[in-house]
């Protein structure tokens, strides 16, 4: 909302400097977004008359040299016109463009060294074989608006040599206000001039009050105006209609309310629109005004019917729903009530007799309706935060008034006022309800003073009703001004009495808090797995979420693949983006195809955060619990059932070098192990061990994938991407990657015993090597585990030290080289009883993978 | 008394006559200065210290072929000569020894300016590390961490937070809708549902603090993200006053932005507390000193837009079963993205989500 001060200041006498005042509204909560000053800029403007005018014939269009006085005679005015051959003093010779003044009209005169709104100076120029020294201006040219039609012609009795900006007052400020949308009120001057009233102890003449000029008794009044019938009384509880008649077309609305409709944001259209805005912006009241020659009958305010039109003033023909709150005639719907008016009875420039509507509509019901058509207007956004039910009639009046002093309207008798308000019910206001919710005491009178301020009308109890009991503090029965509907409860009204007492003055205290358990175990592990991985050398990334429709495809998802369970984004930011991850991979490959292309070609790159996927079968419907009671537990499940799962994940994609080149060598390739090392250490720094078997799953290479598991359940894979999905992604062949479920990881390691010490031997171990020759398809993990087997608990350490294919082995064999070190609690062992378990050990090899002895 | 002549002894001495002895030491001693270095010495050593052939060696062999009175001196005369030479042997040995021990470390010198990233870095994200340094503030003054799911319904985010269907808040909220229409289900604009979540799943007294990601319909760019990381905490207890309020939010405006600045509270609106606030904090860079401005930080405001908070919502409590005449309780929200980039100057929101491995790197382990 952009409030003109000038325009303030109107309303409340001895406000000080606007700075001093936006101040005070940002401590009453009203932000002040900006505060613009405007007009100041225009000096050199002066006011001049015309005292001669020549027509110059020029090619396309003819112009005119006009003579401007613009001093006095015989005062210092400037210097003598140079060059035109007169050496008048004070007097200009100017070619102008425009016809719309004549001699002896006072104009406003840019004079050579001004500088115009916009930074265009002005200066002496030769034109039209004449000397122009100077600009006549029109209103636009002066920042005043959007007039261009013609000159600015000003009051016939302006001073000679006067500056225009002191004439016109145009110096003036605007502050921009961000208003919450509890306080459609402040959506007013009237509003804002209240708090900035209140903020500086300032008496307040409320405009939006009736003054003198209220009518003595509307009832009788009320059947002379213009027909009206309210048919959905709850959605439209006061609908004040007047007629005025006579209207003048061609009348223009006055400078100064122009400008102000300029600088509020608004543009000025003709009178009688004007006139609608400015009783809008100045009280808070959408008016609507009808052109009464194109109505037909009376209006009647209802529900749509299925299947009726209508053609709105921006132009768009709309479908209405049966929800739809209409302004109707017998011509069919002729507004959309409260979002906005209809073109087939709009006011145009032949308008001469004008039905205008000052109603208040439902707020729930307008908010729907411009929903519903995506059409929000200024008149929507004010019925949606609230408008004062008890404005209809004043400010129907206020335009009344404007369209009879502007357009030269007459008021027709008769005022249609519908009234099916609800008498407001007071509240019961704990009078120590402020210091129990802001820790201060306030009061008695610090209450009543600061509820008075607000608008609100207060009531002792009577004795009888009084709950308290003596020593307590008693309570307040205080009514909500009615351009307050946001105030319904006590906490509503403890925040008016501590905003307007002032938040600075609430004291600094902490609350006694029992002892906290710290972070939960999970949560501890979740920063050690990322901790772990940034330590091993992995940028963390945080990826949007979104994914388009064939990010499944992209990976090569199997169909029936739960990763293709993606949910769906009903209204999404892009079409290519409308479903959500069900694997990290799709963000990491898109992060790394990035980084390549900004030219960083070696990456380790990881994200944890949630993936998305929908359980079988649509979603449940839930009905919704209410919300003035706890929900049962059964309510709650059934709004969790209705949500995709959404474990959370960790994952990485490593490409390119893993150890860098330098100095010292080459660096060394990023590869599978690399991606399975990720996963060891990720699980590793929540103290699980992985449990690795070959795996086959998209988008992995098949032969490059393992399979990770925890107590038999498969929790990711690790490994070398598929090479059709480098291809598509356009991702460096041997790019590699892994993905965990990182709420299964961490789900298992809560369930493991704390872990249990080793006991460390003294005695000095016995290190045996032994080559072994299986088949290439037997797995290490299997060799291993039947060597471990067979050593028994003499075995203390294993490790595989050489990997040999070639020659020497034959066709598909290997040769896998193991270290094994024994050592025995108690004693040292002799060098028959390491043999024996050695021995032990390959023989378990034998039998279980057929490995033999190296020769 | 005889003359000289007449005592001279008859007796020749050879080797060990004393003049062939000085003259041996004297040879010894200095072969062992010139030796420069410790295989020369060794050399010395073999040719005049204890070599088979060093003459003070094959002098020594000499001796038991003096005559008995000539034995003694001639021995004592030897001794001293060959103590003499050994002395000076060991000397120079460990002159030698410890030139050349010197020599070695000089030559072994590095560079030890040489790069040495042979492991490649990694760095956690920004707003993780933010998320983590501020949610430990609330756990340390006895705060739990609550969490709830990003896809949430629509009665979590809005309705039991006092934001009934056609709340014009709603509005502001851009929200993102998830299919099919009208199940209820959203990409959570705030972190406030976990408020809900946490009340109807702990025992009260609830103080707990709640960082998540949130969604809004906007699209990126420069300053606007679709995807935002919030924290909020949450207070319910009996007694909780916004001057409890105020303490908490003074303990971590400190922790964020550093210790000594003030705080204001300016009144708001937000659905789910009443009364409300926004949270100023005095900007870092200029404290509001004009001196000090302009001011790139605050844009001269002298203050930093921190976050909302207030008490809660009467309607929240009774939504969740507590009952608002017994308890009460406050609620404070930032968000972090806002937080990162002026505590760390960072230009573009985009950034945070782009995953450009030169922005993360810097933030390493602690940001
Ligand atoms: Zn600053």
């Amino acid at each position: 909302m952009r409030i003109v001060m000038s325009w303030l200041r109107e309303q409340v006498g001895g406000l000080p400097p606007a700075k001093a005042v936006a101040d005070a509204l940002i401590r009453a909560g009203f932000e002040v977004e900006g505060l613009e000053t405007v007009g100041g800029d225009l000096a050199g403007v002066v006011v001049g008359e015309v005292l001669s005018i020549e027509v110059v014939a020029a090619k396309k269009k003819d112009v005119r040299f006009c003579r401007v006085r613009v001093a006095e005679l015989g005062e210092p005015g400037g210097p003598v016109a140079s060059g035109s051959g007169e050496a008048e003093p004070g007097v200009r010779g100017i070619v102008c463009g425009a016809f719309n003044f004549e001699v002896g009209d006072r104009v406003p005169v840019a004079l050579p060294g001004s500088v115009l709104p916009g930074g265009f100076e002005i200066s002496s120029r030769k034109t039209y074989g004449h000397v122009s020294d100077g600009m006549i201006c029109s209103a636009r040219e002066l920042g005043l608006g959007e007039d261009h039609s013609g000159i600015l012609v000003l009051p016939a009795g302006s001073r000679i040599g006067t500056d225009v900006a002191e004439l016109l007052g145009l110096g003036d400020e605007v502050l921009d206000i961000a208003v919450t949308p509890d306080r459609g009120y402040g959506l007013s001057v009237r509003g804002i001039a209240r708090e900035a009233a209140t903020a500086f102890g300032l008496p307040f003449d409320d405009p939006g009050a009736w003054g003198s000029d209220e009518p003595a008794a509307t009832g009788a009044d009320s059947a002379a105006g213009y027909p009206v019938r309210v048919e959905d009384t709850a959605a439209c509880d006061r609908y004040v209609a007047r007629t005025v008649s006579g209207v003048d077309p061609a009348a223009r609305t006055p400078l100064d309310w122009s400008r102000r409709l300029s600088l509020a944001g608004m543009r000025p259209i003709s009178a009688p629109v004007d006139v609608t805005n400015i009783i809008m912006l100045g009280l808070g009241q959408p008016l609507h005004a009808f052109d009464r020659a194109k109505l037909t009958g009376p209006i009647v305010v209802r529900r749509a019917r299925a299947g009726e039109w209508l053609l709105t003033l921006d132009g768009v023909d709309r479908e209405l729903d049966p929800e739809d709150l209409v302004i109707a005639d017998d011509s069919g719907p002729i507004a959309l009530a409260g979002v906005m008016g209809g073109a087939a009875t709009e006011i145009s420039a032949a308008t001469t007799d004008i039905v205008l509507e000052s109603a208040h509509f439902d707020a729930v019901t307008v908010a729907r309706t411009a929903r519903r058509h995506r059409l929000g207007s200024e008149a929507s956004r004010r019925f949606e935060r609230g408008v004062d039910p008890a404005l209809a009639p004043v400010a129907a009046q206020r335009a009344v008034d404007l369209l009879r002093e502007l357009a030269g309207a007459t008021a027709e008798p008769g005022v249609t006022d519908v009234d099916h308000r609800a008498a407001p019910e007071p509240i019961v206001f704990p009078l120590g309800e402020p210091e129990r919710l802001a820790g201060r005491p306030y009061p008695v009178d610090a209450i009543r003073r600061r509820l008075t301020d607000v608008g609100c009308l207060l009531r002792d109890p009577e004795p009888a009703e009084a709950a308290g009991s003596p020593g307590e503090p008693g309570e307040l029965l205080v009514t909500a001004p009615s351009w307050r509907p946001d105030l319904l409860r006590p906490a509503d009204l403890v925040e008016e009495v501590v905003r307007l007492e002032g938040y600075d003055t609430i004291p600094v205290t902490l609350p006694l808090l029992p002892a906290g358990r710290g972070l939960t175990a999970a949560q501890q592990m979740r920063r050690a797995v990322g901790r772990a991985l940034a330590a091993d050398g992995f940028v963390e990334v945080l990826t949007l979420p979104f994914v388009a429709e064939d990010a499944a495809d992209a990976l090569g998802l199997p169909a029936g693949d739960e990763r293709r369970a993606a949910v769906r984004v009903a209204n999404p930011i892009a079409q290519d983006a409308s479903y959500l991850r069900t694997t990290l991979l799709s963000g990491l490959i898109a992060t790394a195809v990035r980084n390549l292309g900004r030219g960083q070609t070696d990456l380790a790159l990881f994200e944890s955060g949630l993936v998305f996927r929908e359980p079988a079968g649509a979603p449940a419907a839930v009905v919704t619990p209410p919300v003035d009671r706890r929900p049962s537990e059964d309510e709650v499940t059934a709004l969790n059932a209705a949500l995709p799962r959404q474990p959370r994940h960790v994952a990485v994609v490593l490409t390119g070098l893993r150890e860098p080149a330098g100095w010292w060598g080459p660096g060394r390739a990023a590869d599978w192990g690399d991606a399975l090392a990720a996963a060891h250490a990720a699980a590793a720094a929540v103290g699980v061990e992985l449990a690795v078997a070959a795996g086959d799953a998209m988008p992995w290479h098949p032969g490059r994938c393992a399979e990770l598991s925890v107590d038999g359940r498969v929790v990711g894979y690790a490994g070398e991407l598929h090479p059709r999905v480098l291809g598509s992604a356009g991702l460096p062949a041997r790019t590699c990657a892994m993905e965990l479920d990182l709420d299964a990881l961490i789900g298992a390691a809560l369930e493991r015993p704390p872990v249990a010490a080793p006991a460390i031997s003294t005695f000095p171990p016995a290190d045996r090597d032994v080559a072994l020759v299986t088949a290439v398809d037997v797995s290490v993990a299997a060799v291993t585990e039947a060597l471990r087997a067979g050593a028994g608990d003499l075995l203390e350490a294993l490790s595989l030290f050489d990997v040999y294919e070639g020659d020497q082995v034959g066709p598909d064999r290997r040769s896998l080289a193991f270290g094994l070190r024994l050592r025995a609690p108690d004693r040292t062992l002799t060098a028959a009883e390491a043999n024996d378990a050695r021995d032990a050990a390959v023989a378990e090899a034998t039998s279980r993978t057929g490995a033999v002895l190296r020769g | 008394m005889p003359a000289p002549n007449e005592t001279a002894d008859p007796v020749d001495l050879g080797a060990l006559d004393p003049g062939r002895l000085d003259g041996a030491a004297a040879a010894a001693l200095a072969a062992i200065a010139g030796a420069d270095d410790l295989a020369a010495l060794s050399a010395v050593r073999t040719a005049h210290v204890d070599g088979q052939q060093a003459p003070l060696m094959l002098a020594r062999r000499e001796l038991g072929a003096l005559p008995r009175e000539h034995r003694a001196e001639a021995g004592r005369a030897h001794n001293a000569a060959t103590a003499k030479v050994r002395a000076a042997y060991e000397a120079r040995l460990v002159e030698l020894t410890a030139r050349r021990d010197a020599e070695i470390l000089v030559a072994e010198r590095v560079d030890v300016t040489l790069p040495v990233d042979r492991r490649r870095r990694g760095a956690r994200h920004p707003l993780s590390l933010l998320s983590d340094r501020l949610t430990d503030v609330f756990v340390a003054m006895g705060y739990e961490v609550a969490e709830g799911p990003e896809v949430e319904h629509d009665w979590f985010n809005f309705e039991a937070l006092n934001m009934a269907p056609d709340h014009p808040a709603r509005s502001e909220h851009d929200t993102l809708y998830v299919e099919p229409a009208a199940s209820g289900r959203l990409l959570r604009t705030h972190t406030s549902p976990v408020q809900i979540r946490s009340l109807l799943s702990r025992p009260l007294p609830v103080y707990v603090v709640c960082p998540g990601r949130t969604y809004r319909n906007d699209t990126i760019d420069a300053t606007h993200s679709p995807v935002f990381g919030q924290l909020e905490c949450l207070a319910v207890d009996e007694g909780i006053t916004m001057a409890d309020l105020r303490g908490t939010l003074e303990v971590f405006a400190q922790a964020l932005f550093g210790s000594g600045l003030s705080t204001r509270l300016r009144p708001s609106f937000f659905p789910f507390t009443e009364p409300s606030a926004e949270l100023d904090v005095q900007c870092f860079a200029c404290r509001g000193d004009a001196a000090r401005q302009p001011c790139r930080v605050c844009s001269d405001e002298g203050w930093i837009e921190a976050g909302g908070c207030g008490m809660v919502d009467p309607n929240v409590l009774r939504a969740c079963g507590v009952d608002p005449a017994r308890y009460s309780g406050f609620a404070f929200g930032m968000g972090l993205e806002r937080a990162a980039m002026t505590r760390h100057d960072v230009r573009e929101i985009r950034d945070f989500v782009d995953g450009d491995v030169r922005f993360g790197l810097p933030f390493g382990s602690e940001g």
